[in-house]
């Protein structure tokens, strides 16, 4: 099998994987991260959303041999230490996450966004938000999250 | 008083580890040389099992063992239980077939189980899987109820037209007489939509077998491991509850559809006692859409008969359910006595006489989701008095009003078996109405008239019941089991604290709001407090979590349970402080004696319990750790007023929700951020319902909306940020007067949306729409309209 | 998944000749497509060939009258391209709104445009711009490209390196998403080039994208919103399923078509 070497929220992680390894499956299973989630199989829920190389994609329609040497991010590298990131603390602090399965992939695209478009208006929030559903919260919350987080990142 | 007690909209305690990757859910889970599952499902929704024939599967790379119907058949494994016995109207049983966990002589749904494959990896368990060899002889299959009550194609021999049960409720004669004097009758024709329900974390399980202790562990993604525990092991398996633990660990979503004992548990509990290696298995989305419980699929017929002036008379009303291919194991308490019972609503209707056919067809079964019963009756009243109003020429908050309960009335005796205990919706509903800007409509109305769109508003004023159940009155209505809750309250020596529960938290809030009653009963802060749930090893029983029943029974278990904890610790505290019991006063964490300055906190008490020196002990025993059972007087009866503003592009037939306001009385509010997030989302379920999910089975039962490329979730673009409240009169009927709020937003907001759009459409000439009211409905409405209106 | 070979190509020789010798051999872009499918074990391709390292083929140049975007140009970056934005800002806002932005960050041009999903949004540019698809072997153009639904005219090994677009006098796109999917239920894009007006629509059609003559010719007359809408275009040949019957797809043929011409300007 072929070995699939990244960085991963900052540590080199190599693993022998079957080329049909999806990057989620490299992640979840062979590096034992369990925070990035799969929700469906047609690419379209988004509790898979990670960033590679500093952009938000997919981990469940990527290859684990596709990002060979690339940056990887997931949900685990955001905090430091106990301290949440501020998007996290935007999270907790308006109830942005009911159940948490889709939380994590939430986060991860929240952040893409502000690193694109800093001051977004909620328009533009929830039109970004098309690759990431949510069964619980009615994304009430989740806009206002994003809001405050991006807010927060401003600083 | 905490500043984290009841009231506070404090924190979840559970936010930390789902924001930083570290929730355990049941995928995230691996065991000691675990190997895995896939399950071999029928492409077909009804064929006879001619042959299996797994012999290359078990000869290929990777697989472990390939079982099949007959294998489990060979080991005298039951078939999948009902919870909920109905009677016809004559009185006999309703008709259960069998619910083989892997189907033995036939398949009767798209996704029915054959065979379970278990192999090194999942991968290699699903390439075995294609190796299997099944010989399908293929029947007719019966998908749409007229047609399967029209007899045909049976999906079980021995239910004959494939009516489950033909059960009614209420006073038929006496409603016949209320329609002869009627003024007005109006009727109504409605689908209440089939919907998948799509939590956002599939189905997964793990089983495994310890050969030194003969005993069983089944991880799994329910929302009452105890209730698995008690089915799967008493009526499937006949595993003694000594030799099964069944852990739920955190657990992405339910919304009902975990609620229920499925076939993939009982299938890999049973097989890891064969193969002897721990065995996981995770849906793939397609597997949940085709195999998780669906919800609602009712059609109706009913009439309402008015006097002159619009007072309700009487409400006559027929329905059948769909039941899918078996009954799950509450799909038989759902079209009836979560339904029926519902019918007087918020309304003095005098009489009502209501009759429920359920129906087996070729799809997957159909049993509880979030509401439950609840809006297929809110939606069928609601749609029901605005077509009432509008044939009468009454306003539709008048109609409403005229023929509202008033709050003086309750405990309000319906005529269909529920005594509401309290509550006041006119109240609710006139706040709904200001906060809502009922006035000025007419205005928004002409300026989006402007931009080329159509506007509209929808009222629907709501009452349901929850917090299942008072276990008398449950049993008396067919529940084969009570449904009271359990709480352990476990106090440490240094005065931390333990809460068991029976309920589970899925996203529900439940380790916060628990610990919330715990840091109030107590005095302590919320950090003292850890609640466990959804282990049958760590919790004594417990019946679970659904029908917004975890804060109105549970809640009060516990605080039963901290009342024992505090009784018990003011006779330590008397013993020590040298005083009576009854001089022993306790508030803020500390026992004092009345007229001193004598005290002690909370944790030199439970020190002085658990390592006792001085203590009393020929009248108690050390400890201080308490049980208790509750069961509630009644239902609760949460209730009130969601009006909904749309805008439609009648070029396109597109709808946009422009506004949404929601009044709920939900009883005393434990944490009021968790209770509006709670609204939130049972308003997005309930506006997916009305105008985006809905699902579709080809004649030959294949599910066309298998798939998020076909099943239409609500995404955060379609919905707007909504407007709640709260308005509450305490609840009468449990110790926290709570009334439980889980399921209202999915109950009443419907009826809310629909009566927007046909009120947005009237102009138009457009009187009817069904459920959902996609894009192509409205315009294909609009048309019909046009060309109806041309040939008058 | 079933197993496959995975390699990657340093060139787009290289990428072909893999591709060819293999049994049954795929490029692979962005796989917005391609590793769904696999997923769901809909396909079964003995090798893979990642086409990411493959030099020259990502990069939007300007070429005065026409531009050229390079097969592995991120959807992201034709929607952000300043030399997109300022000759086709038609073609910037389409690519802004294909799929979700993950998937944006991922899928390729020729990637979409090889595969010719009936209901993606990028043939329906490349038949209204009147584009010039660029392989490894020839030029081919938007006509003689599309040919049905999942099918071009590339041969086995056949790799599109570019995709040419004529810069037009105007140019508008207007998509009707499906509610589920998000693909285009109907989508329009029209444009006038040096006098010749197109539209083109994607969808709708069962047999893949198509070009509206009825609403080319309402145009030509009259360049206006009113005149796109006017015409009611037939549902012979348009797909029904159960999110639109044919008769609501040619409704919103005409729909979208008034709207593109409004983004038209």
């Amino acid at each position: 099998m072929p070995t699939v070497s990244m960085t991963v929220n900052g540590k080199s992680v190599s693993a022998d994987v079957e080329p049909r390894t999806l990057l989620v499956q490299y992640l979840r299973e062979h590096l034992g991260m369990t925070g990035t989630h799969v929700g469906c199989d047609t690419s379209q829920c988004g509790a898979c959303v990670v960033h590679v190389n500093g952009e938000s994609l997919k981990s469940c329609t990527m290859l684990a041999a596709q990002a060979e040497g690339a940056d990887v991010t997931t949900i685990e590298g955001l905090a430091n230490g106990d301290e949440l990131h501020p998007m996290q603390e935007a999270f907790r602090e308006n109830h942005g996450l009911q159940c948490g399965f889709c939380t994590p992939g939430m986060v991860m695209s929240a952040l893409d966004l502000v690193q694109k478009n800093p001051d977004p208006s909620e328009r533009e929030v929830r039109e970004w938000l098309e690759g990431n559903l949510c069964r619980c919260t009615g994304y009430h919350n989740i806009v206002k999250s994003i809001l405050a987080g991006a807010q927060a990142l401003k600083g | 008083m905490t500043d984290t007690g009841i009231g506070a909209s404090v924190k979840r305690v559970e936010d930390q580890r789902f924001l930083t990757g570290n929730g355990n859910y049941t995928d995230d889970i691996n065991r000691p040389d675990q190997s895995h599952a896939w399950i071999l499902r029928s492409p077909h929704a009804h064929a006879t099992l001619k042959s299996v024939d797994t012999s290359k599967a078990e000869a290929a790379e990777g697989v472990i063992a390939v079982l099949t119907g007959a294998d489990m058949a060979a080991d005298g494994v039951g078939g999948l239980p009902c919870g909920w016995q109905i009677h016809n109207k004559d009185g006999s049983p309703m008709l259960e077939p069998g619910h083989p966990p892997l189907a033995v002589d036939k398949v009767r749904y798209v996704g029915d189980q054959v065979a379970i494959v278990i192999a090194e990896t999942r991968d290699a368990a699903r390439d075995g899987a294609e190796l299997i060899e099944v010989d399908y002889g293929v029947l007719d299959a019966v998908i749409d109820m007229d047609g399967a009550l029209a007899g045909g194609s049976l999906v079980h021999d021995n239910v004959p037209n494939n009516r489950c049960f033909d059960w009614e409720l209420g006073d038929k004669n006496g409603v016949d007489e209320a329609f002869s004097k009627a003024d007005h009758v109006v009727s109504i024709d409605l689908v209440n939509n089939r919907l998948i329900p799509n939590a956002m974390e599939p189905r997964a399980a793990i089983s495994e077998f310890d050969r030194s202790t003969g005993q069983y562990t089944l991880y799994t993604t329910t929302q009452n491991p105890h209730v698995i525990r008690l089915l799967m092991g008493a009526f499937v398996l006949q595993i003694p509850e000594h030799k099964l633990r069944v852990i739920a660990p955190d657990v992405g979503g339910g919304f009902g559809s975990k609620i229920f004992h499925y076939a993939e548990e009982a299938i890999l509990t049973w097989a890891a006692g064969k193969v002897h290696r721990p065995i996981k298995w995770t849906a793939e989305r397609s597997e949940s859409f085709a195999t998780d419980a669906h919800g609602r699929d009712h059609e109706t017929h009913a009439e309402l008969a008015l006097d002159k002036d619009g007072a309700f008379l009487g409400l006559r009303v027929a329905t059948k359910a769909n039941v899918g291919a078996y009954l799950s194991t509450f799909g038989s308490s759902v079209p009836t006595y979560l339904y029926a019972t519902l019918l007087a609503g918020v309304y003095t209707t005098p009489v009502i006489y209501a009759e429920v056919q359920t129906v087996f067809t070729n799809t997957v079964p159909v049993d509880a989701y979030r509401g439950a019963g609840r809006p297929e009756c809110t939606y069928l009243l609601e749609r029901l008095v605005n077509k009432a109003a509008r044939e009468l020429g009454i306003d539709p908050v008048e109609i409403r009003k005229k023929n509202m309960i008033q709050a003086d009335q309750y405990p309000y005796q319906t005529p269909v078996a529920l005594q509401y205990d309290c509550g006041d919706i006119p109240a609710s509903f006139e706040s709904a109405l200001k906060a809502a800007d009922y006035t000025g409509f007419e205005k928004r109305r002409a300026a989006s008239e402007k931009d080329g769109k159509l506007r509209g508003i929808g009222i629907s004023t709501y009452v349901e019941a929850c917090g299942i159940a008072p276990s008398a009155v449950a049993g008396a209505l067919g529940a084969r089991a009570g449904l009271y809750e359990s709480a352990q309250v476990r106090v440490h020596p240094t005065g931390s604290v333990t809460v068991f529960t029976g309920t589970h938290n899925h996203g529900q809030g439940h380790e916060t709001t628990f610990a919330q009653l715990v840091s109030e009963s107590f005095g302590i802060p919320i950090e003292h407090v850890e609640i466990s749930h959804g282990d049958t090893d760590q919790v004594q029983f417990g019946m679970g979590t659904y029908g917004s029943r975890s804060l109105a029974v549970g809640g009060p278990a516990i605080l039963n349970a901290c009342n024992k904890v505090i009784d018990k610790a003011k006779k330590i505290a008397a013993h020590i402080m040298e005083a009576d019991v009854s001089d022993i006063e306790f508030a803020d964490g500390k026992f004092t004696v009345a007229g001193t300055d004598k005290e002690m906190a909370f944790g030199e008490i439970s020190l002085a319990a658990y390592v006792p020196h001085n203590y009393p002990i020929e009248e108690i025993e050390p400890g201080l750790d308490e049980n208790a059972f509750y069961d509630p007087l009644n239902f609760s009866f949460p209730g009130g007023a969601h009006i909904c503003e749309v805008e439609v592009d009648p070029d396109t037939g597109t709808t946009e929700i422009v506004g949404f306001t929601a009044v709920d009385d939900v009883g005393r509010v434990v944490n009021p951020m968790i209770v509006a997030g709670q609204v939130h989302g049972g308003l997005a379920q309930g506006v997916g319902q009305a105008i985006l999910e809905g699902c579709v089975y080809d004649d030959d039962g294949q599910l066309l909306t298998g798939s998020y490329m076909d099943y239409t979730m609500p995404r955060a673009d379609n919905l707007p940020s909504f407007s709640v409240a709260t308005q509450s009169v305490m609840g009468a009927s449990n110790p926290l007067e709570v009334k439980g709020v889980g399921e209202v937003g999915a109950i009443g907001s419907p009826p809310a949306v629909v009566n927007a759009i046909l009120d947005a459409l009237a102009p138009l000439g457009v009187e009817d729409i069904s459920m959902p009211t996609t894009s192509q409905k409205v315009w294909q409405a609009i048309q019909d309209s046009n060309v109806r209106q041309a040939a008058e | 998944m079933y197993q496959f070979n995975y390699q990657k190509a340093g060139s787009a020789d290289e990428a072909a000749s893999a591709v060819s010798s293999a049994e049954d051999g795929r490029f692979l872009a962005g796989g917005m497509t391609l590793i769904p499918t696999l997923k769901q074990r809909l396909a079964q391709p003995s090798d893979l060939v990642d086409l990411a390292d493959v030099n020259d083929l990502a990069g939007v140049s300007d070429g005065g009258d026409s531009i050229t975007i390079g097969a592995m140009t991120r959807h992201v970056d034709v929607a952000t391209s300043n030399v997109v934005q300022s000759k086709i800002p038609a073609l910037a806002s389409l690519a802004d709104n294909i799929g979700d932005p993950q998937v944006r960050n991922r899928g390729t041009i020729g990637g979409s445009v090889a595969n010719n999903d009936p209901a993606a949004d990028y043939p329906a540019a490349v038949l209204a711009l009147n584009a010039t698809v660029i392989t490894n072997q020839r030029e081919i153009t938007a006509e003689d490209f599309f040919d049905g639904m999942f099918t071009t005219a590339l041969e086995d090994g056949e790799l599109i390196t570019a995709v040419r677009f004529p810069v037009p006098d105007k140019a508008g796109y207007a998509k009707f998403p499906n509610p589920a999917s998000r693909y285009a239920l109907v989508g329009v894009m029209v444009a006038q080039t040096g006098g010749e007006t197109r539209v083109s629509v994607t969808g709708a059609g069962q047999d893949g994208v198509f070009r509206a003559a009825e609403i080319e010719s309402a145009l030509s007359g009259s360049w206006s919103a009113d005149a796109a809408k006017g015409v009611k275009m037939s549902d012979d040949g348009l797909n029904a399923d159960i999110h639109a019957s044919a008769e609501y797809r040619a409704h919103l043929i005409s729909v979208m078509a008034s709207r593109a011409v409004d983004a038209a300007g």
